[in-house]
């Protein structure tokens, strides 16, 4: 059934995460209130993508919680850590103090959860993003992406996977 | 379902037998309250199982939320390479709210370590590699929080309860008979 309310935002991919081989739709957001950050400016290293329901739930504070301690890992890579919902920026802004994250936290706040649809991890129905993991090349292409349910912390074992399994 | 893939070597810290049915891996945090309760659940599991269990910690410290939790699992290593990881580990958890460097040097001394060395093993990182080490094997075999209990190298998903992880043992063992 078409859904009216996403009719401003184009294109939507429908029936799952983007998978592996597509390119990553690229995207402007805000990381903090007065401050936006491109994806396509990262070509050349990996980007991980990490879309989560919403800041101060306890299980995203869990997972963002892990990806912090596990970012000098991911840094081994060359690789930079991006998370993304909904929520606004002076929202993230709390919550990474709140948590001492130490990577940039994404608002697809206005209009609102746009990139996630993009990326097939909107939950139109609850009105927030999917737990959906993408690990983007260098090129800007999806090397490896994961949808999670939405309850369960998917961990870091897939993405460190993915990282190690990209072409040198 | 998520699997260990670092397995269980004598370099690890066991309690029981290599031959015992089912070994109970925990990957924890000294300063994780969650662990603090495990703790206890633990030594009743073991008491319940005797020689049938061998149980392993590995240490996955939380440092960006738990300030004490690194330099805590350090103690215990360092403790561990004079024989004495149990007894370290042991008072650590019973005295999980008062982690920091004095509990450190007053736990060294109630073992009769030398709290010069402590302190130095402490400034040098002397322990920080092995400590590393487990934290990514733990989080290459789907540790995402803790405390994060493997049973016979399969990940417990389930909670850590007295009850629910002697079911899960027993379950195991059924398992592991039958193979």
């Amino acid at each position: 059934m078409a859904q009216s309310s996403a009719s401003n935002v184009a294109p939507i991919h429908t029936g799952g995460v983007l998978p592996a081989g597509s390119v990553a739709p690229n995207f402007t957001l805000h990381v903090t209130p007065d401050q936006t950050l491109t994806l396509g400016d990262l070509r050349g290293r990996p980007v991980i993508l990490a879309f989560y329901p919403a800041d101060w739930s306890p299980v995203c504070g869990d997972q963002m919680a892990l990806y912090n301690e596990i970012l000098p890992e991911f840094r081994k890579f060359g690789a930079e850590l991006l998370g993304v919902s909904v929520d606004g920026a002076w929202c993230h802004d709390a919550f990474a103090q709140n948590r001492h994250l130490h990577f940039p936290l994404l608002a697809d706040f206005e209009p609102k959860g746009a990139v996630a649809r993009q990326y097939g991890a909107y939950r139109a129905a609850d009105g927030f993003c999917e737990r959906a993991l993408f690990v983007v090349d260098k090129e800007g292409m999806i090397a490896w992406s994961y949808c999670s349910p939405v309850a369960v912390n998917p961990g870091a074992d897939g993405i460190l996977q993915a990282l190690e399994d990209l072409p040198k | 379902m998520a699997t260990l893939k670092v397995p269980v070597t004598a370099e690890d810290h066991a309690q029981g037998p290599e031959s015992a049915d089912v070994t109970l891996v925990e990957y924890g945090d000294y300063e994780c309250p969650h662990c603090g309760h495990a703790y206890r659940v633990v030594q009743q599991v073991q008491k319940r199982f005797g020689k049938r269990l061998r149980f392993v910690f590995r240490n996955f410290p939380l440092n960006e939320m738990h300030p004490n939790a690194e330099a805590a699992a350090e103690v215990a290593e360092f403790a561990g390479a004079q024989g004495k990881f149990w007894e370290m580990h042991d008072r650590l958890f019973e005295n999980q709210e008062r982690l920091g460097e004095a509990l450190f040097l007053d736990l060294g001394e109630e073992l009769k370590l030398s709290t010069i060395a402590l302190r130095q093993a402490l400034e040098q990182g002397t322990f920080e590699a092995r400590v590393r080490a487990d934290f990514k094997g733990g989080v290459r075999s789907g540790v995402n929080g803790t405390p994060t209990f493997v049973i016979n190298g399969h990940r417990h998903d389930g909670s850590f309860d007295f009850e629910t992880l002697v079911s899960a043992i027993h379950e195991a063992m059924g398992t592991a008979k039958s193979a």
